[in-house]
């Protein structure tokens, strides 16, 4: 550690601090685990920069419902799932271990580093989980119970079957291949045909099982290809290894001299690594996704007529039920307040960057954040009546308004599978009417067709290119979602971005603007260390090393005061100022003794908005902006960013109609946007993306997720989409060329299978070697 | 000629073991999290962290 960076957190030092810590929690968590003797953590970690700094916020102190997730078994132990942030690296996870093992009652600790879900037993009855968990959560890793029996089970289960799959065709192949060398030599040497028999039976016994257990996944999807009419890349597949295996049975049976089995296992084997790595890439960002998600994950609080409390998941929670939400705490009901009165977020709502005042009487809906004092609500609404429901259905409406997207291989095996089975069929028909030769030869010589034209490289072509771009993009924090969103982000020509928590960080931060000094900022902190409004809590964090002042009380909506001295931080109506020179989210400090001083607040630009907004034109990408919140900001964020287009005041339906207009001119849109409302806008847009602070119905829709404070994932998405699609065709065209020169050759009959698995295996390696070249970061 | 039946039996019972050894290791969990075990190892002390005297 430096001394310029916190020595619990890793976080760069805040200007004055000399003590090493940024902040009094840091300092805090330093001590926990210092007393614990775990201090050997600082010196064996390694800070990621990419995941959460460790520290710990006033958050940690959410309730999360730890009862409704605890498994009891019958022994009397309890054990527990949950999903941990902030996990940098091995060190992580061994702090994490041996603060939970130092527990009493705690029977079993263990965190799954690539899930990064942590198994906890303990002995019912001995403990807590709140209480085991307490020093973990203190030091600043967050932890939220999770169902392991919903989440990423069905993907799980699939992968795990393809990999015993590509195990069994793997020994199969290679085995096989062992013998079919020593056939391929007989055949310029002097093996009898005993020897060759014996070879071929040990094959057929060999494959004929694997082939049988292995076809399967594609089997599958061909016969669901078939059964609704159409025909997909995996209908050749299938009936090619079938045909391949049952034909080299016959041949073995007849004594024959050429048997396939080798290229049948071969051509599975090389197909299901395709598969696997595929769904491996694709269930890793999904398994991401679900993470940011169940993190996000809120309970109600409902309040019973007796008084008692209890926490539902927000769909159990009945219409006219009371609702308790804490100041800080996301509203996950529409309702009308009852009791209290508040500051409330609209902003992934609405787009809306101030928050609005509300009262008893007041509606507010879901998704919106409650901030300044607790509120007590009447379920208004649930299930299809909420407001968060009329966007989800306006979201279905556009998906299904979306021209489904046919990916590219889907369009090329469209019109090449028919070619495959025409292309065998005219061999067999060709040597049985024309050529005068006996069935079973003219069956060999289609069987050949099928195998040289079954499409290992072209089945390999886009898997390769994909897994290796979106692993590209995941160690960066870029989450692909859709399979086909790779293509769609390369067709892109135009971006339309939403303002607030997109082309913004969504979050209000101080302006330096010299009307205020060092203590005036300490003295304004300290009262606003009291409340969680965003605009007190960017004030305390321009000066973290603030201690909470003695007496103060809050009013809501309106600001904070200490009743002893009279110093009031709040809004101008709070303070009773009446000067209204300057406009945008502030707040003031004054008292008895005090003349008034004005803190502005901006919500700051992503930092590399700019940059991005300049490289996409320079790409000759249009670059729009859409927002839901006043004119007067949106045109002043546009002016500064350079985009000539934007719309102010967008309901969602506006930017649907927007998009839907803009599609229908024929521009292929890239919509980036976080909040609710900009959900449906999102699965109408030709592709999609969505920053991880976005709201979990954006993240849903959107194809891309990023994650980080900045939006140069857009450029890069942008960059290895276009590069991939380029890799894509050109695998498509050797895969194609490859073809072009051998299939001659198996119809007239020239193939053997050596042949056909030196031809099957250098056209993968080529294609696969194309591929490669994408990870090649320059490249 | 007759080596032949004793060395191919003999390959392919390796490589079952082989895949069996695998199967068994997928089932029981052992490709559950990679990156940990990688960082796992260089901790020899998880539950009793020696205290700095």
């Amino acid at each position: 550690m430096t001394s310029s960076s916190c020595r619990h957190c890793g976080g760069p030092l805040p200007d004055g601090c000399d003590d090493g810590f940024c902040c009094r929690g840091c300092e805090g968590a330093f001590a926990l685990v210092e007393g614990l003797g775990l201090e050997q953590y600082y010196s064996r970690r390694s800070v990621d920069p990419a995941a959460r700094p460790l520290r710990p916020d006033d958050d940690a102190a959410r309730i999360h419902d730890f009862s409704a997730h605890v498994v009891m078994d019958a022994n009397g132990g309890a054990s527990l799932n949950l999903m941990v942030e902030g996990l940098h690296c091995g060190a992580c996870v061994w702090l994490i271990e041996s603060l939970l093992n130092r527990q009493p009652g705690v029977t079993w600790a263990r965190v799954n580093m690539t899930t990064r879900r942590l198994v906890l037993r303990w002995r019912a009855g001995e403990t807590e989980p709140g209480a085991i968990l307490a020093p973990v959560l203190a030091v600043g890793y967050r932890a939220v119970p999770f169902d392991p029996e919903r989440l990423g089970d069905q993907t799980q289960r699939q992968e795990k079957e393809l990999l015993r799959a590509m195990a069994i065709a793997g020994f199969a192949a290679g085995n096989v291949m062992l013998l079919s060398v020593s056939v391929w030599a007989g055949h310029f040497s002097y093996m009898g045909p005993a020897t060759r028999d014996l070879m071929h039976w040990i094959s057929a016994l060999i494959v004929l099982p694997a082939v049988a257990w292995c076809v399967r996944p594609f089997a599958r999807s061909a016969a669901a290809a078939i059964r609704s009419g159409r025909t997909n890349m995996d209908v050749p597949i299938t009936v090619g290894v079938i045909l391949a295996s049952l034909m080299s049975l016959w041949e073995t049976v007849n004594s024959g001299h050429y048997a396939y089995f080798d290229s049948a296992i071969t051509l599975l084997f090389f197909l299901l690594i395709g598969r696997y790595l595929d769904s491996r890439a694709r269930g890793r960002a999904r398994s991401a996704v679900e993470h940011l998600l169940a993190l996000d994950a809120g309970a109600v609080t409902v309040v019973e007529d007796d008084g008692t409390q209890r926490l539902l998941p927000p769909h159990k929670v009945a219409a006219g039920a009371r609702v308790l939400v804490a100041a800080g705490e996301r509203i996950g009901v529409d309702g009308v307040i009852v009791d209290g009165s508040s500051d409330v977020d609209t902003s992934l709502l609405t787009g809306e960057s101030v928050p609005a005042q509300v009262a008893a009487g007041a509606r507010v809906f879901a998704g919106t954040i409650n901030l300044s004092a607790p509120l007590r609500l009447e379920v208004a609404a649930v299930g299809e009546r909420t407001l968060l429901a009329e966007i989800v259905r306006m979201m279905e409406a556009a998906e299904q308004g979306r021209a489904r997207y046919v990916a590219l291989a889907d369009r090329i095996s469209r019109w090449y599978a028919p070619v495959v089975h025409v292309a065998a069929l005219a061999t067999f028909a060709g040597w049985t009417l024309t050529g005068g030769a006996p069935w079973q030869v003219a069956l060999l010589y289609a069987v050949a067709v099928l195998i040289i034209t079954c499409p290992c490289a072209l089945a390999l072509a886009v898997p390769v290119v994909q897994v290796i771009a979106s692993g590209r993009l995941l160690r960066q924090g870029i989450l692909v979602k859709s399979a086909t969103a790779l293509e769609r982000f390369a067709e892109t020509d135009r971006v339309v971005f939403d303002k607030t928590g997109t082309l913004t960080l969504g979050r209000p931060e101080l302006v330096e603007d010299g009307g205020w000094t060092a203590d005036d900022l300490a003295l304004a902190a300290s009262l606003a260390l009291a409340s969680r409004h965003p605009l007190a809590r960017a004030l305390a964090a321009a000066a973290p090393m603030a201690r909470l002042a003695d007496g103060v009380t809050e009013h809501p909506g309106l600001g904070l005061e200490v009743a002893d001295t009279g110093l009031r931080l709040g809004s101008r109506k709070f303070l009773g100022i009446d000067d209204d020179t300057a406009a945008g989210p502030e707040l003031w400090l004054a008292g008895s003794a005090r003349p008034p001083v004005r803190f502005a607040f901006t919500d700051g630009l992503r930092a590399d908005a700019a940059q991005v907004v300049a490289d996409l034109k320079a790409m000759g990408i249009a670059v729009e902006l859409l927002s839901g919140d006043r004119p007067a900001t949106v045109a002043a964020v546009a002016g500064q960013l350079g985009i000539a287009e934007w719309r102010a005041a967008c309901s969602p339906a506006g930017k649907c109609a927007r998009l839907a207009e803009l599609a229908a001119a024929g521009a292929r849109v890239l919509m980036i946007g976080d909040g609710l409302n900009d959900a449906p806008a999102l699965a109408s847009a030709h592709v999609s993306m969505s920053p991880s602070s976005a709201v979990d119905v954006s993240q849903t829709a959107a194809d891309v997720v990023f994650q980080g404070a900045r939006l140069a994932p857009v450029l890069e998405t942008l960059a290895v989409a276009r590069k991939s699609r380029i890799l894509v065709k050109e695998n498509f065209m050797l895969a194609l060329g490859y073809n072009i020169f051998t299939v001659p050759l198996a119809v007239a009959g020239l193939v053997t299978p050596l042949i056909a698995a030196i031809a099957m295996s250098t056209s993968s390696l080529v294609v696969i070697g194309n591929a490669l070249r994408l990870s090649r970061r320059s490249g | 000629m007759e080596n032949l039946l004793v060395l191919i039996p003999v390959a392919l019972g390796l490589g079952l073991v082989g895949l069996i050894a695998f199967l068994w290791a997928m089932k029981s969990g052992q490709f559950d999290d990679l990156d940990g075990a990688a960082h796992r190892i260089l901790f020899d002390d998880d539950d009793q962290p020696q205290r700095k005297v």
